[in-house]
């Protein structure tokens, strides 16, 4: 966290100090399809992260890892069936009917969807989009909305004329700039990026980032970026959480969890990873299972590690019940049987 | 991961990829010919003067921005053009037939049997209402006078020949059934089905997980050295070309500015723009801290400026490089670059780097090792 951006939280919140969690997750447990003589599926299981003023928090995981499902519970839109999420201090899960309501309206949490090619409406112009949530919102004049608006394009770079245009006639990169202007006219303290940038290219993907990174620091943000993309949080998250099948498998200092994963899907996801950098990697192939494989690891039981299936180094103890999440460094957790040892039988593997 | 050695060496990659040639090793499978493409039905040209080679058994990456013309360049090596988009000059020839005079009655002699494609989104080139196998033994029975009983079993083997594990079971599943990696399989099962001489892949990893995408690129590049398949691959990520391709071109407001082996490419990029690219893709190095931008926008289709087309949002240019055409020029080591100052420009390559540790390997192996021993102590 930059000095600066430390004093604006400190002043903007005396109360809270530095040490309190913007955004704090424990035990958290989601769950879908409740029907009768059948248990409900857990998309989320015992979840516990939390995010800082001023902090970006990677969140990654393949598709269904439950990702979106956790910032999708932040803002209520997700059955909890067990566990907290409190922001700046206050509880919010279950809340329903007007405390729900004033809590969305106040803007203090924004959640930017995925695609901002579909999720900004054709027929408004950019102004109204932009104003929206000022307008649904109380406590903003209608003769300050123009000033706010104005505001926030130049906060995401945006030329003031682009107020009067509709979406249809801006680019990608444009639509999401628009997507985060809608975000911060608010003032929010919390930003839940789902995927802000796996529909641009490269270097429009890099000015998204970079925008997210200014943000955070001038306006004391927390953010959330989800992705299951681990190269668009290298270099801007300054924490990473690791989600597989509904699990947080790891957590811990973005470059420590890249460059030394302690979890064989961490190593699996940044093996995977395209590179024009061939050194010093480990092969995907050197992280999947071979034959022979244990037989049970083929269907595991219901409690054994969710990674089981696809794990090389699953032992008995892995079959009974996944690991806890465990210390695993400074500021860092796994959830992880091996933990200490698979590397050492990778390197054995690999020779 | 793949057949290739992980070796940045040039000219190693060279040799591995001529020898790993099928059939008739470095023949060519596609030739494009001084290629010009108009959209808005002949109000502007997208795509100018573009010429390349595909060999048997190579495989060639385009790469560029949106809007860069690559995936026109692509969708007219199909016949897929979509409305208002025509050829407005030159050849595009696969092994012998010329594909821009054929009629959409010859067209489905190609397509699929010679050519095969694979797009981004898997899901959307199948029909929710048939089983998968049903789709990919249609074909087999219509274009190969297969029975039903001999296209399913063929159906059956491409599936397992794809890496889909139970393809018996596969083969009844609808589409809403499997995962965006399985039908990505499906369709290069189905892509492969013809035997054809060329795949075309057009961002076709993009939506996928990285852990799938890794294994779909593995997959293309074994079906590369077992069947000899030429293999062109349309993509912004310029490390997916790197991990798969022998060959990069690169392409800036619908010409090729740059063209030449990959690893050598990527080690000292003749072009400015891809040392721009370079920059900014995600080379797998988990210890940046900075994010590169390419500054300004690319022109508008349709512009046509007189000097070069990069000029305005190059670090190196000149009043010089804004007045005259610059030619696309082959250097004497067989690479192609469209600059004018080529010559005198040292570019920064991905394999450069301002940190110590990463170019020594090892030292960077040994570093990480005791992180982790600090860690697990």
């Amino acid at each position: 966290m930059s000095p600066s951006t430390a004093t604006a939280t400190a002043a903007a919140h005396p109360a809270t100090a530095a040490t309190e969690p913007l955004l704090r997750i424990s035990g958290l447990s989601v769950a879908y399809g409740r029907r009768p003589g059948r248990a409900a599926e857990r998309v989320l299981d015992d979840v516990s992260l939390d995010a800082r003023a001023g902090e970006i928090l990677g969140v990654i995981g393949e598709t269904g890892s439950g990702k979106t499902t956790l910032a999708r519970a932040v803002v209520g839109l997700a059955p909890v069936v067990e566990g907290r999420i409190t922001v700046d201090g206050e509880e919010v899960t279950g809340l329903r009917g007007r405390p729900l309501r004033e809590l969305r309206r106040s803007g203090r949490i924004q959640y930017m969807f995925q695609d901002p090619l579909r999720s900004l409406d054709p027929d408004l112009t950019v102004g109204e989009i932009v104003g929206e949530p000022l307008t649904v919102g109380t406590g903003t004049e209608r003769g300050e909305r123009a000033g706010r608006v104005r505001e926030a394009l130049e906060l995401v770079g945006l030329p003031a004329e682009f107020a009067e245009r509709t979406p249809g006639r801006l680019s990608g990169g444009q639509r999401q700039r628009v997507s985060l202007a809608r975000s911060v006219v608010t003032r929010p303290r919390l930003l839940l990026a789902d995927e802000p940038v796996s529909a641009l290219d490269a270097s429009n993907r890099n000015h998204v980032l970079l925008l997210l990174d200014e943000l955070r620091r001038s306006l004391g943000l927390a953010v959330v970026i989800i992705s299951h993309d681990l190269s668009s949080l290298a270099g801007i998250a300054d924490r990473i959480a690791v989600l597989y099948r509904g699990r947080l498998v790891e957590q811990g200092p973005a470059e420590d969890v890249l460059t030394s994963p302690l979890h064989p899907y961490t190593a699996l996801l940044t093996a995977s990873a395209p590179s024009v950098r061939r050194e010093h990697r480990i092969t995907p192939a050197q992280l999947r299972p071979r034959d022979p494989r244990p037989e049970w690891t083929l269907q595991p039981p219901a409690d054994a590690c969710v990674f089981a299936h696809r794990c090389p180094f699953a032992g008995e103890d892995c079959r009974q019940a996944p690991a806890a999440a465990a210390h695993g460094g400074p500021a860092r957790t796994v959830a992880c049987h091996r933990a200490a040892d698979w590397r050492e039988r990778l390197t054995a593997d690999a020779l | 991961m793949p057949p290739s050695p992980p070796d940045p060496d040039a000219t190693s990659r060279t040799t591995v990829a001529s020898s790993t040639a099928g059939p008739t090793p470095g023949a060519p499978v596609l030739t494009v010919d001084g290629l010009h493409i108009t959209v808005g039905a002949g109000r502007a040209e997208a795509v100018r003067d573009v010429s390349f080679r595909v060999r048997a058994g190579e495989a060639v990456g385009l790469v560029g921005e949106s809007g860069s013309g690559k995936t026109l360049t692509c969708r007219s090596v199909l016949g897929v053009g979509a409305p208002g988009v025509a050829v407005s000059a030159g050849r595009i020839d696969l092994a012998g037939t010329e594909l821009t005079a054929l009629t959409e009655r010859q067209w489905e002699q190609v397509r699929g049997t010679r050519l095969g494609a694979v797009f981004q989104d898997p899901a959307s080139y199948l029909n929710p209402s048939l089983t998968v196998g049903r789709q990919l033994a249609e074909p087999l029975r219509l274009r190969h006078g297969l029975n039903r009983a001999a296209a399913r079993e063929r159906a059956v083997e491409l599936f397992a020949s794809v890496g889909l594990h139970r393809p018996e079971e596969v083969y009844h599943r609808y589409p809403h059934e499997l995962s965006g990696g399985m039908l990505q399989r499906v369709l290069i099962a189905v892509a492969v089905a013809g035997e054809p001489e060329l795949l075309v892949a057009d961002e076709a990893t993009t939506a996928l997980d990285t852990v799938v995408q890794a294994e779909v690129l593995e997959l293309l590049a074994k079906l590369r050295t077992e069947r000899g398949l030429a293999l062109l691959l349309v993509t912004h990520d310029l490390a997916v070309v790197a991990e798969v391709c022998d060959r990069i071109l690169v392409f800036y407001a619908g010409e090729i500015v740059e063209d030449g082996p990959t690893a050598e490419v990527v080690a000292a990029p003749a072009h400015p723009y891809t040392e721009a690219l370079l920059r900014v893709a995600s080379i797998g190095d988990w210890q940046r801290r900075d994010l590169a931008v390419i500054p300004g926008r690319p022109p508008e289709a349709g512009a046509a400026p007189v000097g070069c087309r990069f000029a305005d949002r190059c670090a190196f240019a000149t009043p010089a490089c804004s007045d005259a055409p610059v030619p696309l020029t082959v250097r004497p080591d067989g690479r192609r670059v469209r600059c004018g100052r080529a010559g005198e420009l040292a570019l920064a390559g991905a394999l450069d780097t301002r940190t110590p540790t990463s170019a020594d390997p090892a030292g960077t192996a040994g570093r990480t090792h005791r992180t982790l021993q600090e860690v697990t102590a």
